[in-house]
């Protein structure tokens, strides 16, 4: 019983706060750059008026297309399920474990590439290669962090990942180091921060996501921006859960999921600062360097597991 | 044959393969008839294959069973035997060619070459052929069956005879299946240890040194991998798939590539007494390379069967991968990880199967939609064929091993193999280990890309030429049949643990260890190893995503529903937006041309600002084309020539020809 309540608090506190991490992550970079920052809840603001607003489809498009948003919404809602982030007590978790989680953000990938080749633009179908370069080379990139961690744990549950991992003496795995600097290159170029695109740009030839999802509007577009803002969650949610995972919550003890909050939501406000900084300091590239910027990723990723297994022995 | 009355699994198998032989003798006396030979005797070969399905389902937790028919040499009868690998191997031959016979009934068309009466008996000789190999229990049947495989395939492959690259594709398709053959005949030779004995159950007796184990494990892997397409041996596959008719792509492969796996199973785990690490490597290292160099080159190409093609190419890497780190495994001993490669590799046989199929089929009806199949003139089917489209998509979303489809249960089943390898007596293969793994990781990705590609090009979009508007779905027998197959990837993917439990006898039989009961412990949920290692519920993965959909669905339509209003693109308000500005399959393979610049020979036609009909093209070769095939063509060609000399053309001097060897023949004599 408790399990199914500390799924459901997951997922609701998931659907919560993620738009706000997004809008805590911009009111920081605004600070950085001595701009006078928008509301907390700019963000709850705009899916509200978005939700509000009717939906403009394109004449030919395809049920795909309308399909789409729903469909990446649920595997983010998914996903964000299944990763511990407060308690490790949740009955889906059973479900998916890192290499399905992977297979998650690669579905949901997939669906909004197709919608954006749906409607035939130029801008659309250019966007969609462009998130599946970068889809290619960071999910074996994502799925090597993981491995390191797995290695580590003899586990791919993530339940097991963190529950091992909150419990070990707190030394550096120099492993997990390199798969710690890899995770942060293939956060960032999964959700579409700077070095490799622009969240807050819209009509420039570099963009990535913002093509992707160009032909989108009205609630649409509201629940494409919220699963991107739960994308972004349930990425924060994995580094704190392999790197930071102190503080959640365990199955034999459910209260402790009253501590577990307010530790999340500091470690997330920790993150979302760390990001707006790295943020502001870096400078976006262009896209033929991208590859090498992931590829860099994978290879620091793959040597992790190298050094781990060195290690070991 | 047993007693009247209690006939055997086995007894009932050859009636399968008599009847596609009936039906093939039929097709021949209805040569023209093209409404008899389609609703009638393909569906008929249809039954049958589902026939073979459902016996072979019942056949494979059974006992072995043996016949010996009575035809082939004097001494030598046809020696077959129904073990769980065979019935294995039935099972996903008759499933998958259930589908493809109930396609083609609705595929074939009057005036594509060969008369269909002729394509029917070459059609279902090929299956009962490939039931054949599967069967055999002795060389010598063994060779038969593969070489009516072979033949009838090459025939089947040059249905449209009258065009010249198609006989030119039919040609090297021959060359490279014979030489694949003569390597495996070799390996018999080598199996049979000098005692003339060419049964499979002898060569099983015979205790091989490792030298000569090594020998014959090398043949084979030569003899198979030349027909499974594995690198440099793959340069057949791309020419000679695409010529083929839609329905024989899907058959070539989706089912007979799968026989190369068969074979190289049942030689280095039935027949050779013993296996040693080193070959698991070879294997390991084959295996990637055919994986990596076959999806970058899927990702590159703008024919949609040469595309699969090359995606045959990468499955077939895989299932190497799969083979030898099975080979590993049992090398060392360490039976219960062997039975988890092993079944990943099973797994994969099967839902490659499926997801191939599919695709091909949905290709030929693009072609006879559109009579188109360069990606670039193809676009927004989606809307016009609604059918092909949806279930394409299932089949393309299993080719990309995305969850919850076929592709990802073996891929994860795999990748669960690499990561929890206990440590091995040698400690660089351990190290190696991750690396394959993320190299593995790298080409399922990568097959997503292509996948995209494939998909979105051909059914999404706007149509990129005036004709495609005009295009029409599939039939219903084609639907039929790609319906089938898009059930059986969707079943692959949500009931592995159910599909497990039929993979259980074969790595009982082949490695002594099996999931099975580890996995039917859990029910739903498919865990190999442990709960606490690793765990994938598909069926509730598929419900989390489909609930969540249909919550966000119902709620965004009660509180906030204001319309949907149809207009014209927006694009960013560039109204002059055309079919042609959107990406061409050249465009969206630029990327992994540029990353993987090294794989191709590439030859590119730049225009300058000066041109007045600037042009753009570019040209993707194969290295190996070059580096391999075309000097040892012209090795071929010189020793002709050479031989030519001997050649005078007059009577006399062929003559003393016969004089001199009969001359030499008499002094060895003496």
């Amino acid at each position: 019983m408790t399990g199914v309540i500390s799924q459901l608090l997951e997922i609701l506190l998931a659907l919560a706060l993620a738009p706000l991490l997004s809008g805590w992550s911009r009111q920081c970079s605004a600070w950085l750059l001595n701009r006078k920052a928008p509301s907390l809840l700019l963000p709850y603001r705009t899916l509200h008026k978005l939700f509000n607003k009717e939906s403009i489809v394109a004449t030919h498009a395809s049920p795909l297309f309308r399909a789409a948003p729903y469909l990446v919404f649920g595997c983010m809602l998914l996903a964000c399920a299944i990763i511990p982030t407060m308690s490790t007590d949740l009955p889906l978790a059973p479900a998916a474990d890192a290499i399905a989680l992977v297979g998650l953000f690669a579905l949901a990938r997939v669906f909004i590439s197709l919608a954006a080749m749906d409607v035939g633009t130029a801008f659309g179908s250019m966007g969609a290669r462009r998130e599946m370069l970068i889809g290619f080379l960071a999910e074996p990139a994502l799925l090597m962090v993981l491995f390191s961690a797995s290695l580590i744990c003899q586990s791919t549950s993530l339940v097991t990942i963190v529950e091992t991992l909150a419990h070990r003496e707190l030394a550096i795995y120099p492993g997990l180091a390199f798969a710690a600097v890899a995770f942060i290159m293939v956060s960032l170029a999964e959700n579409a921060r700077v070095p490799v695109d622009n969240p807050n740009t819209h009509l420039e030839l570099t963009m990535i996501h913002e093509a992707l999802i160009l032909e989108y509007s009205g609630r649409h577009l509201a629940l494409l921006e919220w699963a991107a803002s739960l994308k972004l969650f349930a990425y924060s949610c994995i580094g704190l859960a392999l790197f930071f995972p102190w503080g959640v919550a365990e199955a034999q003890a459910p209260l402790a999921m009253l501590l577990a909050l307010p530790m999340l939501v500091f470690k997330l406000a920790i993150g979302g600062a760390l990001l707006a900084l790295f943020e502001t300091v870096s400078a976006k590239m262009r896209i033929s360097r991208v590859p090498e910027f992931i590829a860099s990723a994978f290879l620091l990723a793959v040597i992790g597991l190298l050094v781990h297994l060195l290690l070991a022995r | 044959m047993s007693a009247m009355g209690q006939w055997l699994a086995i007894d009932w198998l050859l009636v399968i393969m008599a009847g596609w032989l009936l039906i093939g003798a039929a097709g021949v006396l209805a040569l023209n008839r093209l409404e008899l030979v389609a609703r009638w005797l393909f569906p008929a070969g249809g039954c049958c294959g589902l026939l073979l399905f459902l016996l072979a389902l019942t056949a494979l937790p059974a006992a072995p069973e043996v016949a010996v028919l009575p035809i082939g040499l004097p001494s030598l009868p046809f020696h077959l035997r129904l073990d769980a690998l065979s019935a294995y191997f039935l099972m996903v031959i008759g499933a998958a060619s259930a589908g493809i016979s109930a396609f083609a009934a609705g595929y074939f068309r009057q005036g594509e070459g060969t008369p269909p009466g002729l394509l029917c008996l070459e059609y279902h000789l090929f299956l009962a052929s490939m039931v054949g190999v599967v069967l055999a229990d002795d060389a010598y049947a063994f060779m038969v069956m593969w070489e009516t495989m072979a033949l009838s395939s090459f025939f089947l492959v040059t249905a449209n005879h009258r065009i010249a690259e198609v006989r030119s594709a039919g040609y090297l398709y021959l060359v490279m299946a014979h030489v694949g053959a003569i390597a495996i005949l070799l390996c018999f030779g080598v199996l049979q240890a000098n005692t003339g004995d060419y049964r499979f159950a002898n060569m099983r007796a015979q205790q091989l040194t490792p030298f000569w184990s090594s020998a014959g494990f090398l043949l084979a892997l030569f003899g198979f991998g030349a027909k499974a397409g594995v690198l440099p041996l793959h340069v057949w596959l791309p020419e000679a798939h695409p010529a083929a008719p839609s329905p024989v792509s899907a058959l070539m492969s989706g089912v007979m590539l799968n026989t190369a796996i068969y074979g190289l199973l049942r030689v280095s785990f039935d027949l050779l007494p013993m296996q040693q690490w080193w070959w698991g490597g070879l294997l390991l290292a084959v295996g990637l390379a055919t994986a990596l160099y076959g999806v970058v080159f899927a990702a590159a190409q703008t024919d949609m069967k040469r595309l699969l093609a090359y995606s045959s190419i990468e499955n077939m890497g895989l299932l190497f991968v799969g083979l030898g780190l099975t080979l590993i495994f049992a090398a060392f001993e360490m039976l219960p990880m062997a039975a988890l490669a092993l079944t990943a590799t099973l797994y994969h046989v099967a839902s490659h199967a499926c997801f191939k199929s599919l695709l091909f089929l949905g290709t030929g009806s693009v072609l006879h939609a559109t009579s188109e199949r360069n990606l670039g003139h193809l676009g927004g089917l989606i809307r016009t064929m609604p059918w092909v489209a949806w279930l394409m998509l299932l089949g393309v979303l299993a080719s990309a091993g995305l969850p919850p489809l076929g592709g990802f249960v073996s891929e994860w089943l795999l990748l669960q193999s690499f990561l929890f390898t206990p440590d091995l007596p040698l400690p660089l293969l351990t190290m190696l280990i991750p690396v394959v793994a993320a190299l593995i990781a790298l080409v399922a990705a990568l097959g997503g890309y292509t996948m995209v590609k494939f998909f979105g090009v051909i059914f999404l979009g706007q149509p990129r030429e005036e004709k495609l508007a005009h295009s029409h779905d599939a039939g219903w027998w084609e639907r039929a049949g790609m319906l089938w197959l898009a059930l059986g990837c969707l079943a692959l993917g949500l009931l592995p643990t159910q599909f497990i439990q039929l993979i259980d006898p074969v790595t009982q039989q082949l490695v002594q260890a099996g999931l099975g009961a580890r996995t039917a412990a859990n029910g739903w949920l498919l865990a190999p190893v442990s709960m606490d290692q690793a765990s994938y519920g598909p069926v509730i993965f598929l419900l989390g995503i489909l609930g969540s959909f249909a919550i966000a669905y119902l709620l965004v339509r009660r509180l906030y529903h204001r319309g949907t209003r149809r207009a014209p693109p927006w694009a960013c308000g560039f109204p002059w937006g055309n079919a042609r500005m959107q990406d061409t399959a050249e465009g969206f393979g630029q990327p992994i041309r540029q990353i993987f610049e090294p794989f191709f020979r590439m030859q590119r036609e730049l225009p300058t600002p000066f041109d007045k009909q600037p042009r753009y093209s570019i040209k993707l070769e194969d290295h190996f084309w070059h580096w391999l095939y075309l000097p040892l063509a012209d090795l071929a060609n010189y020793l002709a020539r050479l031989i030519g000399l001997m050649q005078q053309g007059r009577i006399a001097v062929y003559l003393l020809y016969s004089f001199l060897t009969l001359t030499a023949t008499l002094l060895v004599v003496m």
